[in-house]
């Protein structure tokens, strides 16, 4: 018989205390707004993020800060949002995937991973798209190896690396030909994305 | 399906014997949409554009105007499971059958009522147009409803590839636009009104059984609505997702378990997988009286591989709801119905109680946690009728619970002539299977139920050698032998709960064929891929094998330190797409395989940039299982419970990937989500012996296995 097993893999808020922490009330800059959540000091901002504030870009994948499919920027610095408790994030400036869709260098890596057609099934896109977004922020020439350094904390199942890199390299390569001035230049190996026909559906009338 | 089947030319498979009406796969609802119906389901591979593009072609309307239905049991057509590669083969030739039918009923109808000539008539984006131009009706105006009610004949003529104009073109995916900018996506992104958050505390390890439990503490928590225990089962209910968590912290405190030591502790236990109680399979047996005294060496060797696990990046997730007695879910499960079946099984209730509904999950790449994760959020639900119950796994509960790809020995004896060419070949497969899915095999075949009702889950089956096998699949060297014994032994008794991983048995049959050829090659003295030649005799098969070599620039490799070059070939299943792989593997202090070139014959192909994806896709997951990934566990459980303890490649280590596609368009499609996985294991251990002259035989190619090859000497 025994009383459980190993936790080692169990994040430690989690684990039973004699007094569990009271609720209170937390004042929050998310995505460039002030908001307030009620609960536990130690709850996770993934669930604060998820759940009170329905911002479900963030996406828990081990709430162990192993995979970063929640990362989102705090204060510009990728942070997984599972291993950051509320109480931490009062005071600073959060920032999720949906508060960067109007960020240009985060459109630009969209473009990008859009044109490179850059994941399989996605879920861990979010925190990718975040991390390389602050890479690109203070880089805009990353080596590949750079962008493999940058997104180390980010891991995809589906296999979807290739693309992921190139599409980094896409998205640096057009922000630099924009500050410059310059139209951005064609990679050979781009794949042909061939949408035909085109052209958006029009009404053609209605069944008799 | 009581509508009985016509006479056909060809025969149909289940897809359209299940479903023969018309109206089961496609609609034309106001507003110039066309509806596509499939059973098929999105698990990241991008299916759904690429059946989207058929019915598209077929119809002869934009790919604007196509809208994929997300499939449901209450409207979409039951075609079984989305497995096998055969997606494309099943669902993809049912609706092209269906498609050309539609179009030639629209047809005839705007013949019959302009008096032109069916002949004079063509449809361009959804429009009648005759020889003039002039529009004679559309499918929204001249179809109506219940004339699709019909069945397919099949004897419509499907269109000349050549005329293809959406299929065969990278038509991009329209859902990676929501999922690339965070937009809700996934079933763990699923907010129903008055949803509720359920977790469930899983047992310590596989053989244990729950004594008692003090719910007090979980229950003081103002958050949670109810503690639900069934047996072993035993799972939460909070109004707050952490707390739901937390909750289940305090109840792991407050439980008593009975645990034993179920699991094998024998460092050589996988060289024991051989002997233990099987079931025998005659794969296939060519026998040539001749041969034996032709045999003037034989290479025996045996090649193996530890459990692996799915590892999917998102863990099972599910929303159920009870409403009196009807329950919905919502669930990422490769198969609606067979779910739907296995849930009323181990509810004792009745399938059309159930509404299964698919919303994405991430990728899955087999029988993962999703089916079982379906089933705890109904068990949940139940208690909390009229609310939305979510369940969402911990990582720890995916890593330890779902089911593995079972661990695997292949033994291989391979006689050869003078000449070094191959004359006999017997080859023992060894594993417990690869398919315990729900829904089949005539139990729930779901955790949560063998939980509650304290029974342990039975050994897994495999598919019938017919459609493929599973411990026996791919184990027939696809090269000339002339006597040939292969057998596949599924063991009987499972230490951990197995099911299927992309590829089943394949990937290992595959590994050890192509890994004795390289062996084999060597006895003889000849180059890796001209002795694979020597003995192909498919032309296609020949043609993947030289491509590969060429784009590799196999014959022109420098010599390197430390650096090898590996060859693996297989066609998936003996039907599915040909794959061909050249790796470059550099083994300093550790394996590292810089780049992988692979060749791929799919037939015809509907979406050449998707192809390519699930083709990069599937090698570097081949390089992970192969390089790094083994389920790992002591006496009472399993102890790679976290990316820790069961890591995969990361993008500083992750292979560039060079996928070449011939081109075969007047060729049915082949499936090719799965074929990347055998060849690239069997590429990268000859590339490691290549480069360090070691043949290490088991997987994956961790440093320490290479050390204790060179030990062993
Ligand atoms: S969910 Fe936060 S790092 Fe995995
Ligand atoms: S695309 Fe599926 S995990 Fe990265």
């Amino acid at each position: 018989m025994s009383q459980g097993h190993d936790q080692t893999s169990r994040p430690e808020w989690t684990r039973p205390r004699a007094v569990p922490e009271p609720e209170a009330v937390f004042r929050l800059q998310v995505n460039g707004s002030s908001r307030e959540v009620t609960c536990r000091r130690d709850t996770p901002m993934l669930y604060v993020l998820r759940n009170d504030l329905g911002l479900t870009g963030s996406r828990f994948g081990c709430g162990l800060a192993q995979c970063g499919a929640c990362m989102v920027l705090l204060d510009g610095h990728p942070t997984p949002s599972c291993d950051l408790p509320v109480w931490a994030a009062e005071g600073h400036e959060v920032t999720t995937v949906e508060g960067l869709s109007d960020d240009p260098v985060m459109r630009t890596l969209q473009d990008a991973f859009i044109d490179r057609q850059a994941a399989q099934c996605g879920y861990c896109m979010s925190g990718i798209l975040v991390s390389a977004c602050a890479l690109l922020h203070s880089d805009d020439e990353p080596p590949r190896h750079a962008i493999a350094e940058a997104l180390d904390r980010n891991l995809c199942r589906c296999g979807s690396h290739g693309r992921v890199l190139a599409a980094v390299t896409d998205a640096a390569r057009t922000m630099r030909a924009h500050g410059s001035g310059d139209e951005p230049t064609q990679d050979g190996d781009r794949p042909q994305h061939d949408d035909r026909p085109q052209g958006a559906a029009r009404p053609l009338g209605s069944t008799p | 399906m009581s509508t009985p089947l016509p006479p056909q030319a060809v025969p149909f498979g289940y897809s359209l014997q299940r479903n023969p009406l018309l109206s089961h796969w496609v609609g034309f609802p106001h507003g110039g949409q066309v509806e596509v119906r499939v059973g098929k389901v999105e698990l990241g591979q991008g299916i759904v554009t690429a059946l989207g593009q058929i019915a598209a072609e077929e119809l002869d309307v934009a790919w604007s105007r196509v809208q994929v239905v997300p499939a449901a049991t209450d409207r979409s057509p039951d075609e079984g499971l989305t497995a096998g590669s055969r997606s494309i083969m099943d669902s993809g030739s049912a609706l092209r059958a269906v498609c050309a039918e539609v179009r030639r009923l629209l047809l005839s109808l705007a013949s019959a009522r302009s008096g032109a000539p069916v002949e004079g008539l063509e449809v361009h984006d959804g429009e009648v147009r005759d020889a003039a131009g002039t529009v004679q009706g559309s499918y929204w105006t001249l179809l109506r409803r219940e004339q699709l009610d019909v069945p397919v004949t099949g004897e419509a003529a499907a269109k000349a590839p050549a005329r293809h104009g959406i299929v065969g073109h990278s038509v991009r995916r329209r859902d990676l636009d929501r999922k690339l900018t965070g937009a809700p996506s996934f079933v763990h992104d699923l907010r129903l009104p008055g949803q509720l958050y359920g977790r469930v505390v899983r047992p310590p390890s596989p053989g244990a059984c729950l004594l008692d439990v003090d719910d007090s503490a979980a229950r003081a928590l103002p958050s949670v609505c109810g503690v639900v225990r069934q047996g072993s089962f035993l799972g939460v209910v909070a109004d707050r997702e952490e707390e739901a968590i937390r909750a289940t912290e305090l109840l792991r405190a407050g439980a008593r378990w009975q645990e034993q030591e179920t699991l094998p502790v024998d460092p050589d236990w996988l060289d024991s997988l051989p002997g233990h109680p099987a079931e025998v399979s005659q794969v296939e047996r060519r026998e040539d009286p001749d041969a034996a005294a032709r045999v003037v060496d034989v290479h025996r060797a045996s090649y193996g591989r530890a459990y692996l696990a799915h590892g999917s990046l998102g863990p099972g997730a599910a929303v159920a709801r009870w409403d009196g007695d009807d329950v919905s879910v919502w669930t990422h499960t490769q198969g609606i119905f067979p779910l739907r079946r296995a849930l009323a099984a181990a509810l004792d209730m009745d399938p059309d109680q159930f509404t299964v509904q698919h919303v994405e999950g991430a990728g899955c790449y087999g029988h993962n946690s999703a089916d079982d994760v379906a089933l705890d959020a109904v068990l949940l639900a139940r208690a909390m009728p009229g609310r939305p119950v979510q369940v969402v796994w911990s990582r720890e509960d995916e890593f330890a619970w779902e089911p593995f790809s079972p661990a695997m020995v292949a033994e291989v004896s391979a006689g050869i002539d003078e000449a070094g060419d191959l004359v006999t070949w017997e080859q023992h497969a060894w594993s417990n299977g690869h398919d315990s899915r729900p829904g089949f095999f005539g139990q729930p075949g779901l955790l949560g139920y063998w939980h509650a009702a304290d029974v342990p889950a039975p050994a897994a089956s495999d598919p019938s050698l017919a459609i493929g096998g599973g411990t026996g699949r791919n184990a027939v060297p696809p090269y000339v032998v002339a006597d040939l014994d292969v057998q596949a032994h599924r063991l009987l008794v499972a230490p951990l709960r197995t099911s299927a991983l992309r590829g089943l048995g394949a990937t290992v049959n595959v590994f050890a064929i192509e890994s004795a050829m390289d062996e084999l090659a060597e006895r003889a003295g000849a180059d890796p891929v001209e002795y694979r030649m020597r003995h192909l005799p498919d032309e296609r098969a020949r043609t993947v094998l030289r491509t590969a070599a060429e784009q590799a620039g196999w014959y022109d490799r420098p010599t390197e330190d430390s650096v090898g070059w590996g060859v693996g070939y297989s066609r998936y299943k003996d039907v599915c797409g040909y794959c061909a792989v050249v790796a470059r593997v550099e083994a300093v202090s550790e394996v590292r395989v810089t780049d992988l070139w692979v060749t791929v014959d799919a037939g015809q192909v509907i979406n050449p940039d998707g192809l390519v994806n699930q083709i990069e896709g599937g090698a570097i997951q081949a390089a992970s299982w192969s390089l790094l990934e083994e389920v790992t566990f002591d006496a009472r459980t399993v102890t790679s419970r976290d990316w820790e303890g069961y890591p995969i490649l990361r993008f500083a280590d992750v292979p560039q990937v060079h996928v070449t596609v011939l081109p075969r368009p007047d060729d049915p499609p082949l499936g090719v989500g799965e074929v990347a996985g055998g060849p690239v294991a069997a590429a990268l251990a000859n590339g490691l012996a290549d480069a360090i002259g070691v043949r290490v035989r088991r997987l994956p190619l961790t440093p320490e296995r290479i050390a204790a090859v060179i030990e062993a000497g």
